[in-house]
């Protein structure tokens, strides 16, 4: 076991490292649990909304191009893999392919990222905003309205989430980088990755919701 | 003739004795200065990760805020002393309501007993030398301040309008500063979800070897049970005012009824946070009540598990309770009845406490003192509130009751006034073990005769107001109604000569009260086994408790 002092600072609360990862961890799931009760507020009114307006959202979920979600979809799903991939390189003591690895996980991340944009801006380009800035023509009804106010909130939420989880595959490198994970003591890692499988599965969610249910 | 047989008493199950394991030793210092000497100078408050210090550092923000919420209630009081205008103009009436309940709301009562006690308490109570997260304690402080910062911008930037519920089209419309404040609370929701993130985690890996989950301290329970509902309702609040934000800035608006919105769905969302947030404040009041009734009867409570199951349930089914705020809102006679019924097992769960704490008085050795004229004045305003709110889950109640001063009044004694005692209850229970020193208890007493009868006549006229047809929220009423107001109003002064009271004799105390010792009540709580004030890293040397929190059969450790 390493020696406690060489990671904590004076404040340490914990017997050991094993505490100490024990409540990292711990805390990373409270968290965790914490984001889904936020994704979870506008997954309510999308309900809400739905059952008000079920013809018009089945006929503005068409409008979306189901290729684009799709392939986003296989996008994360497959960046998840690598972020769960970094971490078996570690437990493995090879950080450097790990770093490889994460590297790989953000170059999917700003895939997805670079396929969202495409997206909006061919939505905003055929006058599709949210609420008073809609101009589409082709679905004037207010539900259709509803449906893009909504797409554009939840999909932004997430895309705020890659962002910030793209951020910490950066920390994650950069640790790696100076040799602060090793194969023992890695659960920074482990907490990114969850992290990370939480953006994958908001949108696992939020793709039938706007792009498959006609 | 038979013989009289005295009542006996019946026999109270033993409270386990705690496991004699060896344990880890910690290199710990002999002796250590109390943390107020530790480390000086105002950089090393300021940048402390010290669980107590923070707990200090909320203690004066979140008083800071009860004076300024104070003073708005006091200017209400004040302008409806008479029917029409008496000191400020209609919409003025309209923004020092909103600030009034905004700042106690979000700035006092869901963050003072947790952010306080539970900082300060809830280590040392499980044998822990800090918090799980000590940086990130300390980041909740400031990210409380920096909510404070941007309310009190709203504030002083026009102010705001609309109510502390923001309910919508109008709080998307009016052009008072509710961008400015939407993100204030935001902020504050993320201080609390992160203290309360901090708290389950403390709780689940910091307790020292041998302390199981049913030997805790009753407080600690309680502010566990109020941080699964922070760390679960908060987001749902931060994501309703964020949109609510959102669209009062830029019109983006998912409630607006011009662009297919529904102002329901508002009011679902707002409320799926805003009532189990009353259990965020209630709680840890319940905490402190049952520790302050166990120490001045000198009796372990008469359940332990009863206790706890209760403060979980009321945790568990405060999330399925919401509609009932909603009962005129268009909501189904069905959907009424099964929130209203939803809504009534709370009083149950509460009922079994208040009969708990009750039973625990009996064959006590009851110590007469300021906390414990606070559980007596918590448990009249506790019950009354509790009662008047089965009556109105009652939806066919509710009715006419709605919007109407009963409801201001109700949720004023069940919430603000359960909140209030068991702050103050805290505040002299635990002021010797925090500062070292002892106050003086006549001038305890005589304070919290002031607050309790203050807060009884400052609300038990707005029952009858309510009951008599005054709607809330009015700037001026009917002159039937003066005498109601006039003697509320009066009440709410008793109410603030009490509290000022209160910080005169405890500023006194904290420079020239006797020395307390370290277990001035001779409690048997874990908390009172450390110095007072308590050194800096809690404990001299690795503690080895060999009694449990309310072994009152056994000798003081």
């Amino acid at each position: 076991m390493q020696p406690l002092g060489a990671i904590v600072h004076d404040e340490n609360p914990y017997a050991d490292q094993a505490q100490r990862e024990h409540a990292l961890r711990l805390g990373m799931w409270v968290f965790l649990g914490s984001e889904t009760l936020l994704f979870a507020g506008l997954f309510g009114l999308y309900a809400g909304y739905r059952a008000r307006y079920p013809e018009q959202f089945a006929l503005a979920g068409m409008h979306n191009e189901e290729w684009i979600g799709s392939v986003n979809t296989f996008v994360l799903i497959v960046s998840s893999f690598f972020a769960a991939w970094a971490i078996h390189l570690v437990r493995g003591d090879r950080p450097r392919a790990a770093m490889w690895s994460l590297g790989a996980v953000i170059l999917l991340g700003l895939t997805f990222l670079g396929l969202k944009s495409v997206e909006y801006s061919h939505h905003l380009a055929e006058g599709i905003a949210p609420a008073s800035y809609y101009r589409y023509a082709e679905l004037p009804e207010r539900g259709a309205r509803m449906f893009f106010t909504l797409y554009y909130f939840m999909t932004g939420l997430h895309a705020l989430h890659v962002i910030a989880g793209l951020t910490v595959m950066v920390w994650l490198i950069t640790r790696l980088r100076r040799g602060k994970a090793t194969a023992e003591h890695h659960v920074e890692l482990e907490m990114g990755g969850l992290y990370w499988h939480l953006v994958d599965i908001v949108w696992i969610f939020l793709w039938p919701l706007l792009y498959l249910s006609t | 003739m038979t013989d009289i047989v005295p009542p006996s008493e019946p026999p109270r199950p033993p409270v386990p004795r705690l496991p004699e394991e060896p344990l880890p030793t910690l290199p710990l210092p002999s002796s250590e200065p109390d943390f107020w000497r530790a480390d000086r100078g105002l950089r090393s408050w300021l940048l402390t990760s010290d669980h107590k210090r923070i707990g200090i550092l909320f203690l004066i923000g979140t008083s800071l805020s009860l004076v300024l919420g104070g003073v708005f209630a006091l200017l209400l009081r004040i302008e409806l002393l008479t029917p029409e205008r008496t000191i400020v103009d209609a919409s003025t009436y309209a923004r020092f309501f909103t600030h009034h309940g905004i700042i106690m709301v979000w700035m006092f009562m869901i963050p003072v007993i947790p952010g306080v006690f539970g900082n300060f308490f809830l280590p040392i109570m499980i044998g822990a030398k800090d918090v799980a997260f000590p940086r990130l304690n300390l980041a909740s402080f400031y990210v409380y301040v920096i909510g404070a910062v941007f309310t009190l911008v709203a504030l002083v930037a026009g102010g705001v309008d609309t109510g502390w519920t923001f309910y919508v089209p109008y709080s998307t419309t009016t052009v008072s500063s509710v961008g400015w404040v939407v993100c204030g609370v935001f902020i504050l929701g993320v201080s609390s979800i992160l203290s309360g993130l901090n708290f389950i985690v403390t709780v689940h890996t910091l307790r020292i070897r041998g302390l199981g989950w049913m030997q805790l301290p009753l407080f600690v329970w309680n502010i566990y049970a109020t941080a699964i509902i922070q760390v679960l309702a908060t987001p749902v609040l931060g994501l309703s005012l964020a949109l609510v934000g959102v669209d009062h800035v830029w019109h983006l608006g998912i409630f607006e009824p011009q662009y297919g919105g529904d102002p329901i769905l508002f009011q679902h969302l707002f409320w799926f946070y805003s009532h189990p947030a009353v259990y965020i404040m209630i709680l840890p009041a319940f905490g402190v009540i049952t520790e302050v009734v166990c120490s001045y009867s000198h009796n372990p409570p008469l359940s332990y598990k009863a206790l706890v199951a209760a403060s979980l349930g009321i945790a568990f089914v405060g999330f399925l309770t919401w509609g009932h705020h909603m009962f005129v809102a268009g909501m189904s006679t069905f959907d009424s009845g099964v929130f209203g019924a939803l809504s009534m097992f709370v009083a149950i769960f509460s009922a079994i406490k208040v009969f708990t704490w009750t039973a625990t008085l009996r064959g006590g050795s009851i110590w007469f003192s300021t906390p414990i004229f606070y559980f007596f004045g918590f448990m009249f305003l506790f019950v009354f509130g509790g009662m008047s709110g089965v009556a109105v889950a009652t939806s066919s109640l509710d009715v006419p009751w709605h919007d109407t001063y009963f409801v201001v009044a109700h949720f004023h004694f069940i919430m603000v006034g359960g909140t209030l005692t068991g702050f103050l209850a805290a505040l002299h229970y635990w002021f010797p073990k925090i500062t070292g020193r002892m106050y003086s208890e006549r001038w305890g007493l005589v304070s919290a005769m002031a607050v309790n009868l203050g807060f009884f006549f400052t609300f038990m006229p707005q029952f009858l107001l309510g009951n008599a047809g005054m709607p809330r929220r009015y700037y001026t009423y009917p002159p039937q109604y003066q005498w109601l107001n006039v003697l509320s109003t009066a009440g709410a002064s008793i109410l603030a000569i009490g509290l000022v009271i209160t910080v005169s004799y405890l500023a006194v105390a904290c420079w020239r009260g006797p020395r307390a010792g370290k277990n001035p009540w001779r409690s048997r709580c874990f908390e009172w086994r450390v110095p007072s004030p308590p050194p800096k890293h809690n404990f001299l040397e690795t503690p080895r408790w060999k009694s449990g929190a309310y072994d009152y059969h056994a000798a003081e450790e």
